[in-house]
């Protein structure tokens, strides 16, 4: 111990050092535990039947169209149906409205299987070469499609943005055409920030393989929303990507017809391509998850308070009863 | 009688015998072999002829508070050895005096006497024949060995020598050389036992150095024993509070900080296998470089540095039933089991996080970035309610120190997401605004701690812990009375001091005051029990002795 003053060598003293603080010291008992369940229990019930019920209002069309949109001459060889240039992809599909929807409806294209995830599809983009003009030689991540064969950038590079979707959809119902707003589908922030207004494609989708859509040259790449959706990437291998929105209503048990251009080559590795027409609600689109697990673990709360009541009036044991204690119970040694 | 005799006695030198003597002093002193022999071999030579002055009996008194010390840290599972290089009747004396062994009938010494080595022998295995029969029978058996012998029954009969060891619960070594203590050390050590050797001079230096625990006293024999130790304390008695109370808290913090520190990397690194389950097995990782980094050092870091003002138990508890160290010693908290424990609840809230997250964001929802952080988040708040539930005092620092993660989480993500460079660009806003994140988050808690409180409840109230017992007494208020350590006190005890077992917790509801330091007044008295008086002689302090713990 050091010296402090010549008389004494203590150690100044506070309440921290030596631990004197003031301390609040809960102990389990069967009277908070039980009501913790219990209040648990109480709560999420609701919100799970709260949750449940806004996820049924949604009214939600799935329709997969890659197995039918192939003519029969091609169906066993799907590739080289897309591959081909020149045959006509269009196909027309018929969707019935279950229920009346309400606008806004919001037009997806699902895409299952699709490894959006995989470690060397998510790097292969620059960021810097998006933002910026000047930074178009910036492309160190995107190999294979970094450069042209006389080794001119590409912009935008990387796989992410060479493998865009590109097939398109026209809706028509009783014979009047729908307008998809295509407009405002990305994520403001990618529209101010991500994507520079003064940042044009170039040598893009011009070498042998083709992996999706083109772009136009002379639109910026800050309003091609499409290629903005397209690169935020997805978590999971089954997504859904904002084609456009809708805005009249739709009355129950109307007939949708859908013009899609079936150009997505999905058929390389065992993929799927739905269309989808949803309405949202304050928690997003259809998902019963939600409310069912809260209503689940709701439940199981109620049953682990109503367990530990029983257990509680039929064996009750005192708490701190020192005749537990091992040393109490055995003869002294 | 227990004293340390001096005698003095003189003779005339003239010069020509001094330089003589002078000569063969110093070359002894510089040989390189066998010096301490040759130097005792001169300075025989020298030590003839004397004439007798006198006598100087020293009495050696001990400090105060060593008799209570030892029975405490008995009852708590540890056995006393003592070390010294006084004669055998000085040991004895000092031994009876505080209570080290029980006076005859209740006690019993065995003395292990002998000069050759067919006497130590016979000696041996009287004794040791001795202690296997009275092994059964409540009596205290002790004992006691010189250096000869020592050294005879190291060289020779070391196997004997260890039985005789493990046997033994107390034990007297006399005229013991220092590097006799370190090698008794180092036996004990061999057998398996933890071992704590408290010494205050500088001839317990290599004994302290050579135990797994070493404590110095650092007082009137000077500092060098204090520097040498792993732990230095002023008095002997300080040595109960240094083992009951601060070894206790330590090793309780130590067991919580090694495996909740497992517990948040193996539950971040379960969420990325199962998310490689999800993409491919490609090695994507779902969180971004910045939440990992920051995971680690700011997002569960705080909580932890706290944890070093956990109490499980107040002292005054602790110094009333010193059994609860045998919980201790048995590694009930800081095994297999436990860490097994936690593992498996890494992997349960793993599972938890991950599965929720993935369900909640899907489909349209499903955005990488967003994904991760809300996987993030779910960790987060995992980690608060785990702590919560495994501390067991909670001051102002540790409510700060919990909730403010959380705050301080938030408010390093709103700041990168506030950075227009980086990948979590606004994703953080856009979370905060969806109803959907703080249902997840709900959930995750709800789903992920439910399981765990049921069963820390369970077992807290249907099969508790001796721990858990204690809690449950002291906070509720009431007398913790130990019926089975009353013990008749035959021995002599200094004053009306009550019997350490009995006695009544005054403490109500608000048990929240704990000084750690002994000087502060309360401490001491507290835990005598009531009535306690104190000499305050200023005693020279006991020589050394060492203890062992037994791992049951």
């Amino acid at each position: 111990m050091e010296q402090k003053n010549k008389n004494s060598k203590k150690p100044s003293y506070s309440r921290f050092s030596q631990q004197e603080l003031p301390a609040w010291k809960p102990i389990l008992t069967p009277g908070w535990v039980i009501a913790s369940f219990l209040t648990i229990g109480a709560l999420f019930i609701p919100i799970g039947l709260v949750a449940l019920s806004a996820s049924d209002t949604v009214v939600e069309i799935i329709d997969r169209y890659d197995e039918d949109c192939v003519p029969d001459a091609y169906s066993k060889n799907p590739e080289s149906f897309i591959q081909d240039p020149d045959i006509k992809k269009t196909c027309v599909r018929s969707l019935r409205v279950p229920k009346k929807m309400v606008a806004p409806i919001f037009v997806y294209y699902q895409l299952e299987n699709f490894y959006q995830n995989h470690r060397r599809f998510v790097k292969s983009r620059s960021d810097k070469q998006l933002r910026d003009p000047e930074a178009k030689n910036d492309t160190y991540n995107c190999f294979p499609e970094a450069r042209t064969a006389d080794n001119k950038p590409i912009v935008p590079c990387g796989l992410i943005a060479w493998s865009l979707f590109n097939d398109t959809y026209k809706l028509s119902t009783r014979g009047k055409p729908i307008t998809i707003d295509k407009k405002g589908i990305a994520w403001k922030s990618d529209t101010k920030v991500k994507f520079g207004s003064n940042v044009y494609p170039k040598d893009f989708q011009k070498g042998g393989l083709i992996g999706g859509a083109k772009l136009d040259e002379k639109v910026p790449l800050s309003e091609q929303e499409d290629l903005i959706v397209w690169m935020r990437t997805a978590a999971l291998p089954n997504f859904r990507k904002l084609y456009g929105k809708i805005d009249i209503d739709l009355e129950a048990h109307e007939t949708v017809k859908a013009e899609v251009e079936n150009n997505y080559n999905t058929y390389k590795f065992g993929g799927r391509k739905k269309l989808v027409l949803s309405t949202t609600t304050w928690i997003g689109g259809k998902n019963d998850f939600l409310g069912v697990a809260y209503i689940t673990v709701g439940g199981l709360c109620l049953f682990m308070a109503i367990n530990f009541i029983l257990l509680y009036v039929f064996r009750p044991r005192r708490l701190g009863d020192p005749s537990y204690l091992s040393w109490n119970r055995l003869p002294i040694a | 009688m227990g004293l340390r005799t001096l005698c003095l006695a003189w003779r005339e030198l003239n010069e020509i015998e001094y330089q003589d003597w002078s000569l063969m002093f110093k070359e002894a002193n510089s040989t390189l072999v066998d010096r301490e022999w040759r130097v005792a071999e001169v300075c025989q030579r020298l030590e003839h002829d004397l004439e007798i002055l006198g006598v100087a009996a020293i009495e050696d008194r001990l400090q105060d508070g060593v008799p209570e010390t030892i029975e405490t840290l008995r009852k708590a599972g540890i056995n006393f050895w003592m070390l010294t290089g006084d004669k055998q009747n000085t040991a004895i004396q000092i031994a009876l005096s505080c209570n080290f062994v029980s006076p005859e009938p209740k006690g019993q010494l065995l003395l292990v006497n002998g000069k050759t080595e067919d006497d130590v022998c016979r000696n041996l295995e009287r004794v040791l024949l001795t202690m296997r029969i009275t092994k059964s029978e409540p009596k205290d058996v002790a004992f006691v060995i010189d250096g000869w012998a020592l050294e005879i029954a190291l060289k020779y009969y070391r196997k004997a020598f260890t039985e005789l060891a493990i046997l033994s619960r107390t034990a007297i070594c006399c005229r013991v050389t220092p590097s006799q203590k370190a090698q008794l050390v180092e036996l004990l050590k061999s057998c398996d036992y933890r071992t704590l050797a408290i010494g205050d001079g500088g001839n317990d230096v290599r004994m302290i150095q050579q135990a797994d625990i070493g404590v110095g006293i650092s007082g009137r024999e000077g500092l060098q024993a204090a520097r040498a130790a792993d732990y230095s304390i002023g008095k002997f008695r300080f040595l109960k509070r240094l083992i009951l109370v601060h070894g206790r808290y330590s090793y309780n913090r130590t067991a919580f900080l090694s495996q909740y520190s497992f517990y948040k990397s193996l539950l971040i690194c379960f969420i990325q296998i199962f998310f490689s389950f999800v993409s491919g097995v490609s090695g994507t990782s779902l969180f971004n470089s910045v939440s990992l980094m920051a995971y680690n050092v700011f997002y569960t870091s705080i909580p932890v540095l706290v944890s070093v003002l956990d109490k499980d138990l107040s002292e005054k508890t602790v110094m009333q039933h010193p059994q609860i160290l045998y919980y201790c010693q048995a590694g009930r908290l800081l095994n297999p089991t436990t860490f097994a424990g936690w593992f498996g609840r890494a992997l349960f809230h793993a599972i938890v996080v991950f599965v929720i997250t993935i369900h909640s964001y899907a489909f349209e929802k499903s955005e990488l970035e967003e994904v991760s952080m809300v996987a993030l988040s779910g960790c987060v708040w995992l980690q608060v309610f785990v702590v919560t539930l495994e501390t067991n005092s909670f001051t102002k620092l540790q409510h700060l120190a919990i909730w403010g993660n959380l705050v301080v989480f938030y408010m390093i993500n709103w700041i990168v997401s506030a950075l227009p460079r980086s990948g979590m660009y606004t994703i953080m806003f856009r979370l905060c605004r969806q109803p959907s994140y703080w249902n997840t988050m709900f959930l995750i808690v709800a789903a992920g701690m439910g399981p765990v409180l049921a069963l820390k409840y369970f077992r807290y109230t249907y099969r508790s812990s001796k721990i858990n017992i204690l809690q449950q007494a002291e906070r509720l208020g009431g007398p913790i009375l130990s019926l089975g350590n009353i013990e008749p006190q035959t021995r002599a005890l200094d004053n009306d001091l009550a019997p350490l077992s009995i006695s009544q917790s005054k403490n109500g509801r608000n048990s929240v005051f704990e000084p750690l330091l002994s000087d502060s007044p309360n401490a001491v008295r507290r835990s005598f029990g009531p009535g306690a008086t104190f000499d305050f002689f200023q005693s020279q302090p006991k020589s050394s002795t060492y203890s062992r713990n037994k791992d049951n």
